[in-house]
């Protein structure tokens, strides 16, 4: 193929996805843009919106991606009344690793801060940390489950469907229950 | 993968590793942002477009890499100037350059609609659209030879490049967001 046949096949695949995920990343940005008052009342808590936007995307999208390869190699029913203890193993280990991750990306940024003398709310922070991470884990892994099963049962590639499910999803997410969980902190 | 065996202790110890080095990249990020912490909150659109810069910048970059690592598995992509490559490199930086401008004018707009947007269009635009585009070149570079360092290595690519690409991005996202940001304000 010429180049500028590459350069197309890559233009008409690319540009729906990263469409659709883009306008997802611009309303997480609006929630962020709002949090001004959180932001100031919260010290440290912008030091931690990429690691914890990151780690949705990262946790999620390899739970999506597990998924996906296990219903097509078979080794995963794909109806969700089956109980499958795979799946459920897959959820749990999933919610784990992501509220571990979550509080400890919030210990290290207070680290950091506390190292270069700059202002912290170490309690406040691990707390909106530990609450935003179970809001959108428990949303998240509902949200990546049913679009997997349900693509994959509609005959669509459940490997494709993941990647912008997790991107969008995440951001937005992932955005929303921290606005609400430093609400809930600062109202506490 | 932890293909038979999914218990949670298995899966747990495949990923927590990785993603607790990641989550160390993406404070660096987190650190950027910090320093610009007065900029952001004079000019809201600036975080509006957070978001939305690293994200796109990582999603390009992570496409690229699953492209170039499908085609390095099938063999059909060589390194050097071999119009597959060629081809990919520019299809990249050519969505960059007309997703960028779209994202600048939905962030102003956005901004605009809820509340007294403090940066005008225009300066939106090109911060948007230079930062997009510089952000594509660095995806590119980072990506390509990452893939090459995995290959060289006889690593697969699907396993590395794509986290270290995507987390490299949001690094990067927030430094030249900041950098083009203070050229136009």
């Amino acid at each position: 193929m010429s180049v500028r046949g590459v350069a197309s096949t890559v233009y008409r695949e690319g540009v729906g996805a990263l469409g659709v995920s883009a306008v997802g990343s611009l309303l997480a940005g609006v929630v962020l843009g709002g949090l001004e008052t959180e932001l100031q009342r919260l010290p440290g808590l912008l030091v931690l919106v990429p690691a914890l936007l990151a780690t949705r995307g990262n946790v999620y999208g390899s739970l999506g991606a597990r998924l996906a390869t296990a219903l097509q190699q078979g080794l995963l029913t794909p109806t969700l009344r089956s109980h499958d203890r795979r799946l459920y193993n897959a959820l749990v280990a999933a919610l784990c690793t992501g509220l571990f991750t979550s509080v400890f990306a919030a210990i290290a940024t207070v680290v950091v801060l506390w190292l270069l003398n700059a202002a912290v709310a170490p309690a406040a922070l691990v707390a909106v940390s530990f609450l935003a991470g179970l809001a959108s884990g428990i949303v998240l892994s509902a949200t990546v489950t049913g679009v997997v099963y349900v693509g994959y049962r509609r005959g669509l590639n459940p490997d494709t469907l993941v990647g912008p499910v997790v991107t969008t999803t995440g951001d937005v997410f992932g955005m929303v229950f921290l606005y609400l969980a430093a609400r809930v902190v600062l109202a506490w | 993968m932890v293909s038979g065996d999914w218990t949670v202790e298995a899966i747990v110890r495949a990923t927590l590793p990785v993603l607790l080095v990641l989550t160390l990249i993406e404070i660096g990020s987190g650190m950027v942002l910090h320093g610009f912490e007065d900029t952001l909150v004079q000019y809201p659109t600036l975080l509006v477009l957070v978001p939305v810069v690293i994200g796109t910048a990582g999603n390009l970059g992570s496409m690229l890499a699953s492209r170039l690592s499908t085609a390095l598995h099938l063999g059909t992509l060589t390194f050097g100037t071999n119009a597959l490559l060629v081809g990919h490199v520019l299809g990249t930086i050519l969505l960059a350059g007309t997703l960028f401008p779209a994202v600048g004018a939905g962030a102003w707009l956005l901004t605009s609609v809820i509340g007294s947007p403090t940066l005008g269009l225009g300066r939106v635009l090109i911060i948007a659209t230079l930062s997009g585009v510089v952000l594509a070149l660095v995806v590119v570079i980072v990506t390509v030879s990452a893939t090459y360092a995995a290959y060289r290595r006889r690593a697969d690519p699907d396993d590395v490049v794509i986290p270290t690409v995507t987390n490299v991005c949001d690094v990067l996202g927030v430094l030249v967001l900041f950098a083009v940001a203070q050229l136009v304000v």
